[in-house]
C-alpha cells in the first residue's frame, strides 16, 4: 500500500516538473494557442459582435463577426453590385441617382451606428460617400441600404456620417472647400471665396427618414472628421480641420505650414434656436433624396431644390475654434463627454481638450482671435492635457469605458493605450502595417464594450500569401480586456477598411428579418399568386408578371416576343421559407442577374436583338431540382404577328 | 348530500371543450436543413402552422415525392366539433339528471368515438402518405420493390427519408383523455357513494 503512495507522489512531482518546464520554455507557443482559442468560434456557433467595416474605394460596407473575423455579407451601398443586382435592377437604380445623374460608384468611409441616450442601439448604420457627397442609411433589420441622401454645397464628404447622442442628426462636413454656391472662378481666388459646409441631416425617430435640416457655412478649411458631444457636451459636434492655411495647391506642403489647425466646436442646439428664430437663408440647391421602400421593394429618387443655411461668421455662439496641433485627423470624445481628443497627424503628441474649460473660456469670452468672425479660443485655456511622445502620426482614438484611450499611430504603425486623466502611456502594440483607424465596439458612445479592438491597416505587404501587385486589405484584432493588449488575429477585408463600427450581436440578431411577407408585398408589378401570372404588351413594351418557387418559373414558356421589344421581367419569389432565394438571368440581357429573397419582387429589362428561342434559368442553387428551374422565350422577327402566349406545364 | 362523483362528472364532461382552444395533435418534421423544425398543429376544426408558413413549406417539400397538398379544410373539421358539442350536451344531461351508471355509458361512448376519430385520422394519414402523384419528381421504393409511402406515424417518431417525423397528442387531446378518465373515476366513485348510502 505504501509503495503505491510513494509512486503517486513521485509521479505527481514529475508531472509538476513537466508543467513548469513547459511554461518557462515556450511562453510564445502557449500564448499563440490561447490567441487561437480566443478567436475560435466553433462550427455552427455565433460570434459575439458584429463589425461593420467600410469598403473604402469599393463603395460598399462589409459585415464581419468578432472575434472570428469571418465575413458574412458585403452590403452594396454606393457601388453597383451585379451579384445582388444593386443598381442594375429597375428597383434599385434610383438609389444611385444624384444631381450629376446616375453615379455607379463611391468611396465609402465612416460607418456609425445609431444611438439612443448615447448608447448604440443597433437600428441603423449610417455611412458616407466621400466622392459624390452622400450619406446612406443601412437598416439592420434587413442589412440593406434603404436611404441615400446627397449633400449639396459639399465636396469630399469626409467628416461624416457620425450621429448625435439620440440620432437627432447625422453630420456631413465637407473635406474640400468649394465656391458655395458653385461658380466659375479662378482656383487662385480660393482664399476667402471658397467655403466649407457642415450639414446636419435629421433622422426621424419613428421611421428613420433622413432630411437635410440645415447647413452651417464655414471658412474654407478642410473638414476632416467629427464626433458628437455626449453627456455634458451633448448638443455639440466637434469637427477636426486642416488646411487652415486655405491653400489650394501642393497641399502636402502648403496645408502643413501652420503649427496649429482647429477643432471646430459646433453648438447645434444653438443652430436649432437660430433656425427657429428664422436666422437662416434659403439657398437654391439641387440634390437627390433616394428612398427604398421595404413594402414596394422599390426605390424612388426625388430631387430637392433648396437648403437652409446658417452663416457661422455672422451668428454668434454657433461655432468656436479650438487650436489643435498639427493637421488633426480624428477628433474623438471620451464616454463621459468631457474630453475631446485631437489626433494631430503630423505630431508626436496627442492633444486633449476639456469641454468644461471650453465652456468656461466661452463664458468669460477669453478669445485670442477670430477667423472670418468665428472666435478662436486660446490653446492653453482649453487644454486638458497632452499624451506626450506617444508615437508618430496619431490618427484616431477610441475608448474602452474603463478609463483608457487607444490611439492609432500611422507613421510608427502601432496602437497605444493611455490613461484618460493622467495622460500616461500604458502599453503599445505594433500594427502590420501603417494603421489608420481602429474600432472598439461602442467605442464612440457612452457605453463602450471594451473587450476587443480592431485596427484597420493601410498596408499589408507580406502578411498574407501574395496575389500579385495588388494584395489584400487587412484588419487586426486585439484583445484589450487585460492591462496589456494582445494581438489575436489578422483578417482580410473587402476594399480599404477606413473605419468601422461594432456592436454586441444580441442587439441586432433578434431583429434580423428572415423573409419578406408576401401579403405585405406592395410592388407595382408583384405577382403574389399563380392565378395572377400574365404577360402584357403595350406597344413594344412587354411586361411579364412571373413567379418563382421550388423549382419552376411561372410562366416558363413564352411566345410572341419580337426583336426590338423592351421586355420587363417582374419576378416574384413566392417562397416563404428562410434562406430560399431564387435568382434569374436571361441569355444576352445587358444587365445583371436578379437575386430575389422570399416574398420579394424584382425587375430586369431584356431587349432581345436576335430571333430564336432563348433560355432563362435560376442562378441560385435553390433545391434538388434547381438545374430544372429554367424556361424559354421565343423571339420572332419584328414584323411577325404571333400572339403573346405563356404557359407552365402544358404539352 | 352533495355527491363528489357528480362534481367530478361535470368537470369530466366540460374538459373536452378545451379542444376548441388547444390543438389535438402535432406533427413535427426535423431535418438538418431545418434548424427550426417544420411543424403542423391539428385542431378539431383546423390545421395551423407551428411557425409561420410551415404548412406551405411542408407542401413544398412533399411535392417532390408526389404527396398532395395538405388541404385547407377536410369534412372532419365540421364533424368533429359537432361530435364534441353533442357528447358534451349528452354528458351534461347525464351529470345533471342521471345516476352514476350513466357515467360509465358516457365513458364508453367517448372511447368508441375517440377510437373512430383516431382511426379516421390514421386513414387520412395513410392516404396522404400513399396516394402519390404518378408524375412524382422522385419515386422511392422499399427494399422489397414496393412503392415507398410517406405516412407520418399516428403516434411516436419515425424516420422518413431525410426527415424525422414526430407525431404526438397536444393539450386538447390530453383534455379529452383526462375528461374521459375522470368520467370513469366518477363512475367508480359514484358506485362507492351509492354503496355507502345503501349501507
Amino acid at each position: 500500500m505504501k509503495k503505491v503512495h510513494y509512486l503517486f507522489f513521485a509521479l505527481a512531482g514529475v508531472s509538476l516538473l513537466f508543467t513548469s518546464c513547459n511554461q518557462s520554455k515556450s511562453s510564445s507557443g502557449a500564448l499563440a494557442s490561447s490567441a487561437a482559442e480566443k478567436v475560435y468560434v466553433a462550427p455552427g456557433e455565433h460570434d459575439d459582435y458584429y463589425a461593420f467595416i467600410s469598403g473604402g474605394f469599393s463603395g460598399q460596407m462589409s459585415v464581419y463577426g468578432l472575434p472570428s473575423g469571418r465575413l458574412f455579407k458585403v452590403i452594396p451601398v454606393f457601388s453597383q453590385d451585379a451579384e445582388k443586382a444593386w443598381g442594375y435592377n429597375e428597383e434599385t437604380k434610383p438609389m444611385l441617382n444624384t444631381s450629376h445623374g446616375f453615379v455607379p460608384w463611391d468611396d465609402s468611409h465612416h460607418p456609425d451606428i445609431s444611438q439612443t441616450n448615447g448608447e448604440i442601439d443597433g437600428r441603423y448604420v449610417f455611412i458616407n460617400g466621400n466622392n459624390t457627397p452622400r450619406i446612406a442609411k443601412i437598416d439592420l433589420s434587413v442589412f440593406e441600404t434603404t436611404e441615400i441622401i446627397e449633400i449639396p454645397n459639399s465636396a469630399g464628404n469626409h467628416s461624416s456620417a457620425f450621429v448625435t447622442e439620440n440620432t437627432e442628426y447625422v453630420v456631413a462636413g465637407t473635406r474640400f472647400s468649394v465656391p458655395i454656391p458653385q461658380q466659375d472662378i479662378s482656383i487662385k481666388e480660393y482664399k476667402g471665396n471658397f467655403k466649407g459646409s457642415l450639414s446636419f441631416i435629421s433622422v426621424d425617430p419613428e421611421d428613420g427618414g433622413m432630411d437635410l435640416s440645415f447647413q452651417i457655412l464655414m471658412p474654407g478649411f478642410d473638414y476632416d472628421l467629427a464626433h458628437p458631444g455626449r453627456g455634458a457636451s451633448h448638443g455639440w459636434m466637434f469637427f477636426s480641420t486642416y488646411n487652415s492655411e486655405e491653400s489650394h495647391t501642393l497641399m502636402e506642403v502648403n496645408a502643413s505650414q501652420n503649427d496649429k489647425d482647429f477643432i471646430a466646436a459646433v453648438n447645434w442646439k444653438k443652430a436649432e434656436e437660430y433656425i427657429k428664430e428664422g436666422k437662416f437663408t434659403t439657398m437654391p440647391a439641387n440634390y437627390a433624396h433616394n428612398v427604398y421602400d421595404e413594402h414596394t421593394h422599390t426605390a424612388t429618387s426625388t430631387m430637392k431644390k433648396e437648403v437652409r443655411i446658417l452663416d457661422a461668421s455672422t451668428l454668434p455662439g454657433l461655432v468656436y475654434l479650438l487650436p489643435t496641433p498639427k493637421s488633426p485627423h480624428g477628433c474623438d470624445v471620451n464616454p463621459t463627454g468631457e474630453y475631446i481628443v485631437g489626433n494631430g497627424k503630423l505630431s508626436s503628441d496627442l492633444t486633449v481638450h476639456s469641454f468644461k474649460k471650453m465652456i468656461d473660456a466661452i463664458e468669460n469670452e477669453k478669445f485670442e482671435g477670430e477667423a472670418y468672425g468665428i472666435p478662436i479660443l486660446s490653446f492653453e485655456d482649453v487644454l486638458a492635457g497632452t499624451v506626450k511622445q506617444a508615437g508618430l502620426g496619431p490618427l484616431h482614438t477610441e475608448f474602452d469605458g474603463k478609463g483608457n484611450g487607444y490611439t492609432t499611430f500611422f507613421i510608427s504603425s502601432e496602437v497605444v493605450k493611455w490613461k484618460v486623466g493622467t495622460w500616461e502611456v500604458v502599453d503599445r502594440q505594433p500594427c502590420y502595417y501603417s494603421v489608420g483607424h481602429l474600432m472598439i465596439p461602442g467605442g464612440n458612445s457612452r457605453k463602450p464594450y471594451g473587450k476587443y479592438a480592431v485596427a484597420m491597416n493601410k498596408i499589408t505587404k507580406d502578411r498574407y500569401l501574395p496575389t500579385g501587385p495588388e494584395v489584400t486589405q487587412s484588419a487586426q484584432l486585439y484583445d484589450i480586456s487585460g492591462e496589456k493588449m494582445e494581438l489575436l488575429l489578422d483578417f482580410p477585408t473587402v476594399g480599404e477598411p477606413h473605419y468601422a463600427a461594432g456592436i454586441p450581436a444580441e442587439l441586432i440578431k433578434p431583429n434580423s428579418k428572415k423573409i419578406y411577407n408576401l401579403t405585405e408585398n406592395k410592388h407595382k408589378y408583384a405577382t403574389t399568386s399563380d392565378a395572377n401570372v400574365k404577360v402584357e404588351r403595350d406597344g413594344n413594351e412587354v411586361h411579364i408578371y412571373m413567379t418563382m418557387i421550388r423549382s419552376h418559373f411561372n410562366p416558363d414558356n413564352i411566345e410572341g416576343i419580337k426583336v426590338g421589344d423592351k421586355v420587363y421581367f417582374h419576378v416574384t419569389n413566392l417562397e416563404q421559407d428562410y434562406d430560399v432565394p431564387h435568382g434569374v438571368s436571361m441569355i444576352g440581357a445587358n444587365t445583371s442577374e436578379l437575386l430575389i429573397m422570399p416574398g420579394q419582387t424584382e425587375t430586369f429589362v431584356w431587349e432581345p436583338k436576335q430571333v430564336g428561342v432563348w433560355p432563362f434559368y435560376c442562378t441560385d442553387f435553390c433545391s434538388a431540382l434547381h438545374q430544372e428551374m429554367q424556361g424559354y422565350v421565343r423571339v420572332s422577327p419584328a414584323s411577325s404577328d404571333i400572339d403573346l402566349t405563356w404557359s407552365l406545364g402544358e404539352d | 348530500m352533495k355527491k363528489n362523483s357528480k362534481v367530478i362528472m361535470f368537470i369530466a364532461v366540460l374538459l373536452p371543450l378545451l379542444l376548441f382552444v388547444f390543438p389535438l395533435w402535432k406533427i413535427t418534421l426535423e431535418a438538418p436543413q431545418y434548424p427550426t423544425p417544420l411543424g403542423m398543429y391539428i385542431h378539431i376544426n383546423d390545421f395551423s402552422d407551428a411557425n409561420p408558413h410551415d404548412i406551405k413549406n411542408i407542401n413544398l417539400m412533399n411535392h417532390y415525392v408526389g404527396m398532395k397538398y395538405i388541404p385547407d379544410a377536410i369534412p372532419e373539421f365540421k364533424i368533429f366539433p359537432i361530435g364534441i358539442i353533442s357528447t358534451t350536451i349528452i354528458g351534461l344531461l347525464i351529470a345533471f339528471k342521471a345516476n352514476y351508471r350513466w357515467y360509465l355509458y358516457w365513458f364508453i361512448l367517448m372511447v368508441l368515438l375517440s377510437t373512430a376519430g383516431l382511426y379516421d385520422f390514421y386513414l387520412w394519414e395513410h392516404d396522404y402518405g400513399h396516394d402519390l402523384d404518378p408524375k412524382a419528381i422522385m419515386k422511392f421504393t422499399n427494399p422489397d420493390g414496393s412503392v415507398m409511402g410517406f405516412q407520418p406515424p399516428l403516434f411516436g417518431s419515425k424516420d422518413i427519408l431525410n426527415f424525422k417525423a414526430h407525431s404526438y397528442p397536444q393539450l386538447g387531446a390530453f383534455s379529452l383523455g383526462i375528461g374521459m378518465g375522470l368520467s370513469l373515476f366518477a363512475f367508480i366513485l359514484g358506485k362507492k357513494e351509492h354503496k355507502k348510502s345503501q349501507a
